[in-house]
């Protein structure tokens, strides 16, 4: 079988489209990046949504956390505490133990399905990470621009959208950047713990983990595996870095510099 | 023919080599009842754990036992963590082709199903399983709707709250689940995997003879027929 | 345990809990949780060893080596730590058994790879197969910590690398007009300062390897997330004297409290260590905030 022909069966073998019955017997080094390949359609819908819908959570976080309102300022604080002070397994394993309850009471029944249950608990657990981030950011936004931006007649919303929204994702971008390859990398575990597998649809850790069940031999599915994170980590950071020039173009070209060398804050 | 012979006199110097060590290392997983599990004290236990120390005693072989985790079990034994698996391991000819087999102490047995009434149709319905085990890739086959679970536990689980219809596996490990929970072990039975023995290199030819003798010395004593029977993992030879 | 813990079933509920969280599978459980701990304290300093180095050759005027470097710190960082785990032990344990067969055994002729097997000469095994269970363990927790090790020490790497860069330019100038070598002018002034730059990010790292250690298991190691799922499984009276229906949800609760609390405690203390650290430095986070 040309690999070609193994491409078109299982390109799209993830999302239940191609070939029904995996390989079983005589695995190709063809079969390995076509099935991994095909997981990481997973990892990409679970990262690229929760980073987008965690963004705004965050951002709303972080403004929360910031506020003088008591109550909205200790929600905000406990949420990021919970997310971020737990292992995202242990995470896993409550929301699925969550989302199985309700289902039985007859609400929301989608949500046991990774694709909808593990997506929520991405979101969240981003969402806290981010907000922490961006509620740094928040505090180091310069006085002086607050203070000239009030003088102009800005405030409440406009004066946050226009003037503090912009600066602090431009100061806590790096560190966000950080938080994405995460994220991505958090991905592997959503059918790794907790969250059920259905007809082998599984993602790119799941199809590692099956030729390597299959032939025994650990060395070639991972370091594949490996590969295929690494392009889509270089990618990721690519993409970053073309937001983080674009947000700091208003900037003279030396202040730049000093940007990108602020160290680094993961997570 | 030359070649053949040189082969054949470097796995047996390999051989003595490996048996020259003093102690067998059992690896086992730990988490399938009855067939090995974790006791009250923490110790291995269960039908594997005594079927293993009389092999030894017959074998005269100091025995050691380990737990790892099922899924790196075989890459472990090749690249000698330790040197038996003795895990309900079914002989199939895909693990045969990477690690042998001494002969099946267990005769092949039916796997069976676990659900929630006794009169579920599991054709075309949602089957559970563990990922990576035979019963998976045989539900994948039959085009049923399977759902995978990382450990045995959540399987069974996956029925008691209605996710799937039915779980496939080996009976004994299901049977003390219909005891208890209302759930029902169903009529219908599958044929599939060999019988289960012990796993050891390729290369340990020495150990492999060993180990073989000493089950053959019991089934012809009926020792085995009376553990078998003691721990109810499967039918009797 | 306790004496009366003789025939569980006749048992009140708080006897039978006493009884039951005392059993010997319950005291590995609460062994794992020292294992977990002395893991992270030995694996902390080490990640941060392999991430000095790391850094250190990441900035090597040394072409080659700084190449290294960049690929450690890049390729490490690039990849899940998971996919790590699930085959690095395997081949860390090959890497060390080669090499001492190399070492040990150079009259020995047979291929090392035979089919799928992985032969050394017996001298070459570690540990030794004569070795008593607990070296065995001992090893298996050192590959573990090794692994961890190299995983968080690109991590670490990245951020010292960020924080030497963060140290102003005109200390450097300054140390060199003073006359300072190169080296000098390394260790006495650029390593104490970039400390402060680097505390953020390793503090953060350390969040990070804490929440790491429920994927212990996947090194062998049998960690508290491990027993918890052993233990909380649903237990029958066949094969236990102390039968309970699927308890995870318990275990899992109590471990999602003890994850918090060490958080939170570690929080605390590095908060702490970063307000002295800050204390007179003419820096942003040293004044107003």
């Amino acid at each position: 079988m040309s690999c070609w022909q193994t491409v078109q069966d299982y390109g799209l073998r993830s999302i239940g489209i191609g070939e029904r019955l995996l390989p079983k017997t005589d695995f190709t080094l063809c079969q390995h990046f076509t099935l991994i390949g095909s997981g990481l359609i997973w990892n990409i819908y679970f990262g690229v949504l929760a980073l987008i819908i965690g963004f705004f959570i965050a951002s709303a976080v972080a403004v929360g956390k910031n506020a003088q309102n008591r109550a909205i300022r200790k929600a905000s604080e406990w949420f990021i505490f919970v997310f971020r002070g737990s292992p995202l397994f242990i995470q896993f394993f409550f929301a699925y133990f969550l989302f199985l309850k309700l289902k039985q009471l007859g609400y929301a029944t989608f949500l046991t399905s990774a694709q909808a249950g593990a997506l929520i608990v991405l979101i969240l657990n981003t969402a806290a990470y981010s907000g922490e981030i961006f509620y740094g950011a928040l505090r180091a936004v310069p006085r002086g621009d607050v203070e000239a931006a009030d003088a102009y007649g800005f405030s409440g919303w406009p004066r946050f959208r226009r003037i503090m929204w912009p600066t602090m994702l431009r100061l806590g971008w790096p560190a966000y950047t950080n938080e994405a390859i995460f994220l991505f990398h958090a991905t592997t575990l959503v059918f790794f713990s907790g969250f059920p597998t259905w007809k082998q649809q599984g993602d790119a850790l799941y199809y590692a983990s099956y030729f390597a069940d299959k032939t025994f031999n650990p060395f070639v599915p991972y370091p594949i595996l490996a590969f295929y994170f690494i392009i889509l980590t270089l990618t990721i950071v690519w993409i970053f870095g073309r937001i983080n020039k674009r947000l700091n173009r208003h900037l003279p070209e030396e202040r730049r510099k000093k940007l990108r060398i602020r160290p680094n804050l993961i997570r | 023919m030359k070649k053949l012979i040189l082969t054949t006199a470097a796995l047996a110097l390999a051989a003595g080599m490996a048996t020259a060590a003093d102690t067998v290392r059992m690896g086992t997983e730990g988490a399938y009842p009855p067939w090995n599990f974790i006791n009250d004290d923490g110790k291995v236990d269960g039908f594997e754990r005594e079927l293993g120390d009389e092999l030894c005693k017959r074998a005269e072989l100091t025995c050691e036992w380990v737990t790892n985790d099922w899924d790196s079990i075989i890459p472990n034994l090749v690249s000698g963590n330790y040197d038996t698996i003795i895990a309900g391991m079914s002989i199939t000819d895909e693990r045969d082709e990477v690690i042998d087999f001494t002969q099946a102490y267990t005769p092949p047995d039916p796997s069976s199903y676990l659900a929630n009434a006794a009169d579920v149709d599991v054709t075309g319905g949602v089957i559970a399983a563990q990922s990576a085990t035979i019963q998976a890739a045989f539900i994948a086959e039959q085009g049923w709707t399977l759902v995978e679970f990382p450990t045995p536990e959540e399987t069974v689980a996956a029925v008691r709250n209605g996710e799937a219809d039915a779980v496939l596996a080996d009976q004994a490990y299901l049977a003390p689940f219909a005891e208890e929970d209302g759930l029902f072990i169903l009529e219908r039975e599958e044929m599939i995997g060999g019988g289960v023995g012990l796993g050891v290199r390729e290369s340990d030819g020495e150990l492999k003879a060993k180990f073989d003798a000493a089950i053959q010395s019991m089934k012809d004593d009926g020792s085995l027929n009376a553990l078998i029977t003691k721990w109810e993992v499967a039918s009797t030879w | 345990m306790f004496s009366f813990c003789s025939d569980p079933e006749t048992l009140g509920t708080v006897r039978w809990f006493a009884c039951y969280l005392t059993t010997g599978k319950h005291m590995s459980l609460y062994w794992s949780v020292l294992t977990v701990l002395s893991l992270l304290a030995i694996t902390a300093p080490a990640a941060l060893a392999f991430g000095f180095f790391g850094a250190m050759s990441a900035r090597s005027h040394v072409l080659p080596l700084r190449w290294l470097g960049k690929a450690y710190i890049a390729v490490v960082r690039g990849v899940p730590d998971i996919a790590f785990f699930l085959f690095f032990v395997i081949a860390l344990d090959q890497a060390f058994e080669w090499t001492r067969h190399q070492i040990l055994c150079p009259d020995w002729t047979d291929p090392i790879r035979q089919g799928n097997d992985f032969i050394v000469c017996d001298a070459a095994k570690l540990p030794l197969s004569s070795a008593a269970q607990w070296v065995h363990e001992v090893y298996g927790f050192f590959l573990a910590v090794l692994t961890f090790a190299i995983v968080f020490g690109a991590f670490a790497a990245n951020v010292l690398f960020g924080a030497m860069r963060a140290v102003p330019r005109g200390q450097l100038e300054t140390a060199e007009a003073y006359g300072m070598t190169r080296r000098q002018t390394f260790w006495r002034v650029l390593v104490p300062q970039m400390w402060l730059y680097a505390l953020p990010g390793l503090s953060n790292l350390w969040m990070i390897l804490i929440k790491a250690t429920p994927l212990l298991f996947l090194l062998g190691v049998e960690d508290i997330v491990y027993w918890a799922r052993e233990m909380g499984a649903s237990a029958n009276r066949r094969f236990t004297d102390y039968p309970h229906g699927d308890w995870r949800i318990w275990y899992f609760l109590a471990l999602l409290v003890f994850y918090l609390s060490f958080t939170r405690v570690s929080e605390i203390v590095l908060e702490r260590i970063n307000r002295r650290l800050l204390h007179g430095q003419a820096t942003v986070g040293g004044g107003s905030r």
